[in-house]
């Protein structure tokens, strides 16, 4: 509704079919910690136009009363100590109230203790790769055959007909739903970070180190997200994809996977 | 208001004005002739940098790639941070400072005015290295203007060439602090205590300090950088024992307190232009210089806040995200006493004025998009997307840019003599703000839907944004012409007063306008009226 408003008011009407959903806001996503997140950007949001709201307000106000065309006579005070203490105050009590909950879900994002599954994740210049741990299934992920074409300077392919444009991948992440999945994030050569935005992870994933994150994901989806620190030229072409599947269909795909790494390796 | 003016030229007979020729500026020690080379700098710095925001707007108006390939886009982001930061603001607020410093407390000159002169004349070389990067083989640095590494060790001929121009550019940031710190202790007029300077000096005197204690903290790093990729250190190579999250952590020791020494002084000049256009006193002086203080202190103990997704340790997590959310007080104290100012003022709206209030409005509304990146688990969705950028750009352009714009209408006539265009400085504002807030207050969307910063490319469902963004960038850009506009023509305007506002307070207003080539070779004396109090 609202884009196209803004579309039309703008003559943009090259508007094609493919388009992905279209958000003004953070994700609630599919974790009770990306839940969690979403509350807490909401919670400094509102306390953000609220104190906005009064700041703001005043400011306004006294921009079109106190002004020398309506023949006011400028006030002669410079201070007040008395306001300064409650304008310290204040913002000090706000942050606290702001401060409790979220390190509440700090504790939280922090506690990847007893996972069911761990994947270590490492990053390339500019491909993921993952290894599921305890089993024989590892693979490369890049940037999906689609868009490929459509990437190129100057391409004939239009990006709006290439569906999840530069966000797909040849080979998806799949994880069960309601698993704890455990990610140890390194990477081989430069810094790149991991990105779900709907499952609330970013991890930067660092030569000689290994980070650890967790998720869990409650609903049963294809998730993307992408490399969020630079990384090169090909930054902009690595997505990541995760696709939660109900644990039977897992299995089902751990094991198709393992059949086909035995054929490889045979 | 003072009376005291040296009447300069008739009292020395040994005293000339400036040379001639392309010496008066090559060679020149005067901290007016100075203080313009910094601005003229600075502003040609701010259309080269600018044009570069051309270039990825331009990229980034629809999907698919059209006019560059991705290695030049990481060039053209690396090397537009690098000259807005180091060429544009910076050198802007050290031009300001070289005018105005020695006219608000009294002084003939700047104190080491041989120094002056060296730390500007480093900039052009510096910036010349810098941009000569562009035609070098492996083309200009594209690893980001924070130079992380391994990636950055990934550049081509020019990695030599960003090391040496950065040192350029902190020896020159230093030896301007150096000259502004001398100065502001040592020549003030003798009846000026230090709570009596005016605000601009007082955030210059922190400003400087921060400039001093990080300025070498970058070029250790830097040089860290140098010797890794050149003589078998390892300082940040995992490969043989190093760190990469070292660098990040010495690079913020640094790139934070940096980003205050880009808005104190910004401050410093709407405490200035505010209190003017109420007529009415800055509320709360003292509390201010304090509340300056307090974010300069705390700015060296929250770095950390832009690694929260590099893995670190709990306790470091709320450490940073704690002394980050303490910012907010003395900078909500800032933005309450400007308020506070105007509460029951008389003001008046002219171009210096606009701009003053659209800082406040806008840098606000930067604070708190900032205030919501302190929370760590909301921030690691926020990191590295484009709400960051939305974050930084509105501190930085309708913050730090509108008050060095503020500033220079309002010392214009006191520079040249003249009143400015009046017209044409509030279509300059008119622009300036629709197309700031056109820019980038749809990058706070493009973040939140999940668009990461530093791409040429992006899926479409964030085409529509981007769009609307680049087509505010296009528009700022081209407002910009309107301020040379205002310059070329500020010569033509009405002859301006030596007071040129309504009874303004500080020192500055007392000399003739255009400011004699030497002014208060005896220093002035200090009625009550002056200072703020």
């Amino acid at each position: 509704m609202i884009r196209n408003l803004i579309l039309s008011l703008l003559g943009l009407t090259a508007v094609g079919t493919a388009k992905a959903e279209w958000a003004l806001n953070m994700p609630k996503g599919v974790t009770d910690l990306s839940q969690e997140t979403y509350d807490l950007h909401m919670m400094g949001f509102w306390w953000c136009v609220g104190i906005g709201a009064i700041v703001f307000g005043v400011m306004i106000y006294s921009l079109f009363k106190h002004r020398k065309s309506s023949g006011v006579e400028p006030a002669k005070f410079s201070h007040s100590t008395t306001a300064e203490v409650i304008w310290t105050a204040i913002p000090v009590v706000i942050l606290v109230l702001m401060a409790v909950p979220t390190a509440e879900t700090m504790v939280k994002l922090e506690d990847s203790r007893d996972p069911d599954m761990s994947i270590v994740v490492t990053g390339y210049q500019w491909k993921w790769h993952y290894k599921y741990q305890d089993t024989g299934v590892a693979f490369y992920s890049s940037l999906a055959q689609s868009s490929l074409e459509a990437r190129r300077k100057g391409a004939e392919t239009d990006p709006f007909a290439v569906p999840n444009y530069l966000l797909d991948v040849d080979n998806p992440v799949v994880v069960p739903r309601g698993a704890k999945v455990r990610l140890l994030v390194t990477s081989n050569d430069v810094i790149h970070s991991w990105w779900v935005p709907d499952l609330a992870i970013k991890k930067d994933a660092i030569p000689g180190i290994v980070n650890e994150t967790w998720f869990k994901a409650n609903e049963i989806g294809t998730y993307r997200g992408q490399c969020t620190e630079l990384c090169g030229k090909d930054h902009g072409y690595m997505p990541v994809v995760v696709e939660v599947v109900e644990p039977e269909a897992y299995e089902a795909w751990l094991q198709s996977r393992t059949e086909n790494a035995a054929v490889a390796a045979n | 208001m003072t009376t005291a003016v040296a009447d300069t030229l008739e009292e020395h007979h040994d005293d000339h004005g400036p040379a001639k020729g392309i010496g008066r500026w090559l060679f020149s020690t005067n901290h007016k002739d100075i203080g313009t080379m910094y601005l003229v700098f600075s502003l040609c710095m701010f259309f080269i940098g600018g044009a570069m925001a051309m270039v990825i707007r331009s990229e980034l108006a629809i999907p698919g790639l059209q006019f560059v390939h991705p290695e030049f886009f990481n060039q053209m982001t690396t090397m537009h941070a690098l000259i807005m930061v180091f060429g544009a603001v910076m050198p802007a607020f050290v031009g300001l400072a070289n005018w105005m410093i020695p006219l608000m407390i009294g002084a003939p000159d700047m104190a080491l005015p041989r120094m002056n002169n060296w730390s500007f004349w480093i900039l052009p070389v510096a910036f010349g290295i810098l941009l000569s990067t562009l035609f070098m083989p492996g083309g200009a640095p594209a690893g980001g203007w924070t130079m992380y590494p391994p990636l950055v060790l990934q550049t081509g001929d020019a990695f030599p060439f960003l090391i040496f121009s950065v040192h350029l550019m902190g020896i020159s940031s230093i030896m301007g602090s150096i000259n502004v710190i001398v100065t502001i202790i040592n020549m003030r007029a003798p009846d000026m205590t230090l709570l009596k300077m005016p605000m601009f000096v007082w955030t210059w005197l922190i400003t400087a300090y921060l400039l001093i204690a990080v300025m070498p903290v970058l070029a250790g790093a830097v040089t860290m950088l140098l010797t890794d990729q050149f003589f078998g250190t390892s300082f940040f190579l995992a490969a043989g024992g190093g760190d990469p999250v070292m660098f990040q952590h010495i690079f913020w020791f640094f790139g934070h307190p940096e980003v205050y020494i880009m808005i104190l002084p910004a401050f410093g000049v709407v405490s200035e232009i505010i209190p003017t256009f109420s007529r009415k006193p800055l509320f709360g002086h003292d509390s201010m210089v304090y509340a300056a203080s307090c974010i300069a202190f705390l700015s060296f103990i929250v770095w950390a806040h832009h690694m929260f997704t590099v893995g670190m340790p709990f306790t470091g997590q709320l450490f940073f995200m704690f002394a980050t959310m303490l910012i907010a007080v003395p900078t909500g104290v800032k933005i309450f006493n400007w308020v506070a100012t105007m509460w029951r003022g008389a003001m008046t709206f002219e171009t210096p004025m606009l701009f003053s209030l659209a800082f406040v409005f806008l840098f606000t509304i930067g604070g708190f998009s900032g205030l919501m990146l302190a929370l760590a688990p909301a921030d690691v969705q926020y990191h590295d997307t484009y709400f960051v950028v939305a974050h930084f750009h509105y501190v930085l352009v309708p913050g730090s840019v509108f008050a060095i714009m503020a500033g220079a209408y309002y010392w214009l006539p006191k520079w040249t003599g003249h009143m400015y265009n009046e017209t044409l400085g509030k279509i300059h504002f008119w622009t300036s703000t629709i197309f700031v807030n056109l820019t980038f207050f749809p990058m706070h969307f493009l973040g939140l839907a999940g668009m990461p910063r530093r791409i040429p490319d992006y899926s479409t469902q964030f085409a529509d944004f981007n769009t609307i963004a680049s087509i505010g960038a296009i528009g700022f850009g081209l407002s910009q012409l309107l301020f040379v506009a205002v310059l070329l023509t500020s010569k033509r305007g009405a002859k301006a007063t030596a007071e040129v506002w309504d009874n303004p307070t500080t020192l500055e207003w007392t000399v003739p306008s255009p400011a004699p080539f030497h002014t208060f070779d005896t220093p002035p004396k200090l009625d009550d009226s002056v200072g703020f109090h």
